[in-house]
């Protein structure tokens, strides 16, 4: 929302100022799923060795149309289309990665990739290190992370810190369409196993592009959170699309005066700690805001690293973390609303990390 | 043009079911008390002989799969509307064009067998005997609905019935494990494990027909196959579109799904060969969704609409006992014309209560973590909010 206000503001400006030779040029914008599929389609004609595989990725368009238009355009070879079955693909995908190709491996959503979590694990993240740096595994996992609408259950779990708790795999999840194409431009380039969590509420969602963003070799560092709102009061931190939350919550704050500074993580694993910590030290307040559970959690994660680092003394509250109930995610709309973070909940906990509540 | 499965139902056309035609007056008088008709064949795998052909139905039966069949139907209709007004949310799947598989597999088991399911489980849900107010009110999320609300669509339980499963092909071992459970407790019932023609290619539907084969388990595993998994046609996704023939060393039928009676003595048999100590039976049948894979897929970028219309006007299962029944005289048209008011009525009735029916007060959400345990705290969406779960 703040984004499309800001472009909204930024056209309007731009509009009044369109002089013959010296107007700014009105942004570019893009859909979170636009720049996916930008992303795949600039990599796949870089790179032949690039190719995508998954359900319905193909005829159907992708399951979501993230990868529109990619299997008329690049025809069989290099976009396919798999039966139901995770654990084989995925499988496949691996082995394909060992011998040489960079698959991107879709999982319809990432509930699915509990199907085939062994191989994410066991024969991607793991065997470089196993082999002492012979083989290597060049693949990306995508999909769709965390909860979605009225999908209940079995369909709406994050797995951000299952898979951030692996060592060998790299873990990003983009909120804005800039992270999206960014990120995973650049872990398809990455020769390391990427996994890269997407939203699929966000799919839809607008964002400004720079003129960089949209150059073909506009990439986003992998292991670099951003800040996407400085402030001085309380840092918050948040990845996906809890960042929006979080910058909700930070306009509303700021009328009563209260500045936060919004980190988008971009990267959980490896995590930003040096942005973390530095944004720590000149606030003294951190709330941590996701949408998974609370326990052994990204945010339970961030407390443990700041604890344990030299910010622990610019502390002025505990680190509080704001997350999803600790409960499986029921179907009602009332229930399943109260079962995700709100506006309200970083309000209240940045306030109390204040002291003012 | 057509979809293997399609063609499928759409080759035993070719072999219609013949039926002892009486053509004479429509008296009430004359309306008979039962009748046999003859359906199309059955494909065995490793079997020497299997279903009969021969079916006869009782007037009161052949009435019930009928309504029975009527109020999936209208009830699926129903869901599709409300989803179309966003009182359904998440996902739906509907089960149109199906219900002669639900329908006739009860008719040949008890409610002391026991069902697990998929997704497409709207139906089933229903057959074993869950009244359709209690499942429209699942998927409009209220208190009164069959989960409170809690599990939706997808995740509906009832005596024997194990739901309604989000994730492919994972039910199949389930069945498998109530299938032994049965065994275990030397019960004579057994365990229907249904899945669909895009499940059938998951590694752990063969890891369970392994050992279901292995410990000669009482479960029948069924594969309603309706041509497409998702988006994919069959051929698209299976080395081997017979699935009957998928179970290898597991023997194996297929029947035609759209026919209620067809389906109704392929699971009769089934089942007699499971409860005899012979170990697991694959059943395929062979039927056809009207609708897209869930709400969210018009269902025809991948299929033809004029498929789909073919198979709405010559092979509805609905139409097909209708017709039977008619021409036969088990039944008169007007009867069956109020039966379908009945239902009609029934689910419009259904429906308003699952529109006005409350949700479950907020507090409730923390409730049934675990069973038989004490009051405990559970962590809401901030550090200073907690329920208790009961």
């Amino acid at each position: 929302m703040a984004a499309l206000q800001t472009l909204a503001r930024r056209c309007s400006t731009s509009i009044l100022k369109r002089h013959f030779s010296v107007s700014s040029p009105v942004a570019a914008q893009m859909t979170v799923r636009d720049a996916l599929n930008t992303a795949m389609n600039e990599e796949m004609k870089r790179d032949e060795s690039v190719f995508l595989l998954g359900e319905e990725v193909a005829e159907y368009d992708g399951a979501y149309k993230v990868s529109r238009g990619l299997w008329r355009k690049y025809g069989d070879k290099r976009v396919m289309d798999t039966p139901i079955t995770e654990m084989g693909f995925a499988g496949i995908a691996v082995g394909s990665a060992m011998a040489g190709l960079k698959p991107i491996c879709e999982f319809m959503t990432f509930n699915f990739s509990m199907q085939a979590i062994d191989q994410v694990i066991n024969s991607a993240a793991k065997t470089y290190y196993m082999s002492a740096g012979k083989q290597t595994v060049p693949i990306v996992f995508r999909g769709p992370n965390g909860a979605a609408a009225g999908v209940a259950a079995q369909h709406s779990q994050c797995f951000a810190a299952w898979y951030g708790h692996c060592p060998g795999l790299k873990v990003v999840s983009p909120y804005s369409s800039e992270d999206a194409k960014g990120l995973l431009k650049s872990a398809i380039r990455d020769p390391n196993p990427v996994v890269c969590m997407e939203n699929e509420l966000m799919y839809g969602t607008v964002f400004e592009m720079s003129d960089e963003a949209m150059s073909e070799e506009f990439l986003v560092p992998i292991g670099k959170a951003k800040i996407e709102r400085e402030g001085t009061h309380c840092t918050l931190v948040s990845h996906s699309k809890s960042v929006g939350l979080c910058l909700e919550a930070a306009q509303i704050l700021e009328k009563e005066n209260i500045f936060c500074e919004v980190i988008n993580l971009r990267t959980i694993r490896p995590m930003d700690e040096e942005t973390l910590i530095n944004s720590v030290k000149k606030t003294n307040h951190l709330v941590t805001v996701e949408g998974g559970w609370p326990q052994f959690g990204v945010g339970a994660e961030i407390v443990a690293k700041v604890m344990e680092s030299d910010a622990f003394d610019y502390l002025d509250a505990p680190v509080y973390r704001v997350t999803g109930a600790d409960i499986p995610m029921p179907y009602a709309a009332t229930l399943e609303r109260a079962t995700l973070p709100g506006t309200q909940d970083v309000v209240l906990t940045v306030k109390k990390s204040l002291h003012i509540q | 043009m057509l979809s293997c499965a399609a063609r499928l139902v759409r080759a035993q056309i070719q072999s219609k079911p013949t039926a002892c035609w009486v053509v004479a007056t429509r008296g009430y008088a004359d309306i008979v008390d039962e009748a046999t008709f003859t359906t199309s064949e059955y494909a065995l795998h490793k079997l020497d002989e299997g279903p009969s052909q021969t079916v006869t139905v009782t007037r009161d039966d052949a009435l019930k799969y009928y309504r029975q069949m009527q109020t999936i139907r209208r009830m699926e209709t129903a869901a599709g509307n409300l989803y179309k007004s966003k009182v359904i949310r998440g996902f739906c799947h509907l089960y149109s064009g199906q219900e002669a598989c639900a329908v006739g597999m009860e008719a040949a088991l008890t409610p002391n067998d026991h069902v697990i399911t998929a997704y497409r489980a709207h139906g089933w849900t229903y057959t074993r005997g869950v009244p359709p107010v209690n499942i429209l009110a699942e998927l409009t999320g209220r208190k009164t609905g069959v989960a409170k609300g809690k599990g939706g669509s997808m995740h509906m339980y009832g005596h024997n019935f194990y739901g309604g499963n989000g994730i492919v092909g994972a039910q199949v071992p389930l069945g498998a494990g109530i299938a032994l459970a049965l065994k275990y407790t030397g019960s004579n019932d057994v365990c229907v494990a249904l899945y669909g023609d895009g499940a059938a290619n998951q590694g752990q539907v063969f890891e369970t027909y392994n050992i279901a084969k292995l410990w000669d388990l009482p479960c029948i595993f069924v594969c309603e196959n309706n041509g497409y998994g998702m988006g994919t046609a069959v051929e698209r996704a299976s080395a081997n579109t017979e699935y009957y023939t998928r179970g290898d060393y597991v023997p194996g039928l297929r029947a035609d799904g759209m026919d209620v009676l067809a389906v109704r003595e392929a699971t009769r048999f089934a089942a007699e060969w499971c409860r005899s100590g012979k170990g697991p039976m694959l059943l395929e049948v062979a039927t056809y969704r009207y609708h897209g894979h869930s709400m969210s897929d018009p269902g025809t970028t991948y299929r033809p609409r004029e498929e789909i219309q073919e198979m709405r006007k010559t092979r509805d299962p609905i139409t097909g006992l209708r017709e039977r029944l008619i021409s036969v005289n088990l039944a008169t048209a007007e009867e069956m014309k109020q039966i379908d008011l009945d239902v009609r009525a029934e689910i419009d009735k259904a429906v308003e209560q699952a529109k006005a029916d409350p949700e479950l007060p907020v507090e409730e959400m923390y409730n049934d973590i675990f069973v038989d345990e004490p009051p405990f705290k559970v962590r809401g969406t901030n550090p200073f909010m907690y329920g208790i779960s009961k």
